[in-house]
């Protein structure tokens, strides 16, 4: 199945001085280890909100990042539903969206964001939460419903263990799908019979492949 | 088995499959619902038939070529999509978009708002069986797709946006013959209303049905007319101004019941705020470019936004990594509007009859290419 990735056949014996033409190869390493995260500019004030949910949970948020105008609080997976609790009180009532990232280089591989939004307030932030692929993080359905099936979702799309989620099942792929499609170590032509039968195997032979790219 | 108390007659709960194939549920919905004779006790939505992995291609995709890409979620309102990921995009690269550009923006995502209300509006009173308003109301909706054939060649895929603008200017006269459509709208718009507004049968069927509360249509995420129908006065054109809606004049038309027949209210007056707002756009169209200063390739740097416009169907977010080093995202996240308020389908069909739950579908107003992505 899977072929030896060959050398490219050197141009024979073409007399003219012109250099044979690098072959490029696919772009298969340098993938970046995690997001920027970048600290709020001196200049940016921080919202009063954002300071006092720093205060009432000193050890709640491990970083404070901003970007473009977004908020985001980067959270311990721990502390999240409290967080969350306090977010809801102070106006944080709807939960827009639940997603995740997938940064397969970095020890905790996922990311899992909470975009929240405030309708009396208009405002905006964004929980972000590091989960390794053996770590899990508690569901947010008991603060927001609206999460149960972007929970549900990112279980399905990513293979994060959220725990406590009311109905954890797969939403949109098959319920006896093999793999994570969103993870980014999900082949985007499909995961082809190898991986339906044996994805160690495939991930191993994959490896392999990029291994002898590299050199 | 039975306890002495039951009657005589069985009074099993079954299971009824609705869809996955079913004129009503508007594409590829599935329903499993739990009846006890008539009435639902309980339901499962099932969902994902038309997943076609939008997400995951276009993180294998230029940043410029998911513009079309885009088009293939909620594709009878194609351009809002395109807007909504071209802000993003801007949001990310820090690009000014020139006014006249976000004018258009505006002129073409109230065209679509009312295209898609068109759509909605025949199907749901169709479900409900008043067959004359869905010939009527695709009438209208032709003539809008006729205008964004004139301007892109199109009739549902548009492509109609690009990052910084807009890949076109208008056709010459084609402001007039907007004008022109909006003032068949306003007559038009008599007639349905004549048709179903008080009509008995539409306020048997609609009023009462599928009633949620605003705290509980907040908290199960519902966004767009289904929340403003239980009186939430939330609209991000309003909330967060994005293209040219700051400098609008219009109002956010509000329920106060939560039913599906103030849903339905809700949504023929964003028909009549809608005509207002491209009435504005188009006498207040300024003269210039049509695209700002973009770079010829286009990398953003490294960075996450999560950008909300206003669809025809509620909140239509995306949320977008880059890595600032590949020439396509790292990570491409839609919200579906359609999707999040779908959640609420069963809570809003719980204890109505097999009938409603169809009124309901409608009355939610999804589309399945946008759920499912």
């Amino acid at each position: 199945m899977a072929e030896e990735p060959k050398a490219p056949a050197s141009p024979a014996g073409t007399p003219s001085a012109k250099p044979a033409p690098a072959v490029r190869k696919p772009a298969a390493a340098v993938a970046p280890t995690g997001p920027v995260d970048p600290a709020p500019a001196d200049d940016v004030e921080v919202p009063a909100w954002l300071v006092a949910l720093q205060a009432a949970i000193p050890d709640g948020v491990t970083q404070l990042t901003y970007w473009v105008g977004d908020w985001t609080v980067i959270v311990p997976a721990g502390r999240l539903l409290e967080v969350g609790r306090h977010l809801h009180t102070g106006g944080f009532d709807f939960c827009s969206d639940v997603t995740a990232t997938d940064w397969p280089l970095r020890a905790q591989r996922f990311d899992m964001i909470y975009a929240l939004y405030s309708i009396r307030d208009r405002n905006r932030v964004r929980i972000k939460v590091r989960v390794g692929e053996d770590e899990t993080v508690p569901s947010v359905c008991g603060l927001w419903p609206a999460a149960n099936w972007l929970e549900r979702e990112v279980y399905d799309m990513f293979g994060v263990n959220i725990t406590g989620h009311p109905d954890r099942r797969r939403i949109l792929m098959p319920d006896d799908w093999q793999g994570h499609p969103q993870r980014k170590d999900y082949p985007l032509e499909g995961p082809g019979e190898l991986l339906m039968e044996n994805p160690l195997d495939w991930l191993r032979l994959k490896q392999a492949a990029q291994e002898a790219d590299i050199e | 088995m039975a306890p002495e108390s039951q009657p005589m007659f069985d009074t099993d709960e079954i299971v009824l499959n609705m869809g996955p194939q079913h004129p009503s549920t508007h594409g590829v919905l599935r329903v499993v619902l739990r009846l006890d004779g008539e009435r639902v006790v309980g339901s499962d939505v099932v969902i994902g038939y038309l997943h076609r992995g939008i997400e995951k291609l276009c993180e294998n995709r230029d940043w410029t070529q998911i513009v079309l890409l885009t088009d293939r979620m909620d594709y009878v309102a194609a351009a809002t999509n395109n807007v909504g990921y071209c802000q993003t995009v801007e949001k990310l690269m820090s690009i000014e978009v020139p006014r006249r550009a976000r004018y258009l923006r505006t002129i073409m995502c109230e065209l679509q708002r009312i295209a898609s209300h068109c759509l909605w509006l025949g199907t749901h009173a169709m479900d409900i069986g008043a067959m004359t308003v869905f010939l009527y109301a695709f009438r209208e909706r032709e003539l809008i797709l006729d205008l964004f054939e004139e301007y892109c060649g199109a009739r549902l895929t548009y492509n109609s946006m690009r990052i910084g603008g807009l890949p076109l200017d208008i056709p010459p006269g084609w402001d007039k013959k907007v004008l022109a459509f909006c003032d068949i709208m306003d007559t038009k718009l008599v007639e349905y209303e004549q048709l179903l507004t008080h009509n008995r049968i539409w306020l048997e069927r609609t009023k009462g049905v599928g009633v949620i509360s605003a705290e509980e249509a907040v908290a199960i995420g519902l966004s767009g007319p289904p929340l403003r129908g239980s009186g939430v006065k939330h609209d991000i054109r309003k909330d967060e101004p994005y293209a040219a809606y700051d400098e609008m004049q219009f109002e956010v038309p509000v329920g106060e019941a939560g039913d599906t027949y103030d849903r339905y209210l809700v949504r023929i007056e964003e028909f009549r705020q809608s005509v207002k707002i491209i009435r504005q756009a188009i006498e207040g169209l300024p003269e210039g470019p049509i695209t700002g200063k973009v770079p010829r390739l286009i990398k953003p740097p490294a960075g996450e936004t999560y950008h909300a416009i206003e669809s025809p169907k509620g909140e239509l977010g995306y949320f977008i990594a880059a890595d600032g080093k590949s020439t396509a995202p790292y990570r491409f996240r839609v919200r579906p509007p359609s999707f999040c308020n779908l959640q609420a389908l069963p809570r809003l069909i719980q204890g109505h009859l097999v009938a409603d739950v169809v009124a309901l579908i409608g009355s939610v107003d999804v589309v399945l290419g946008e759920v499912d992505r």
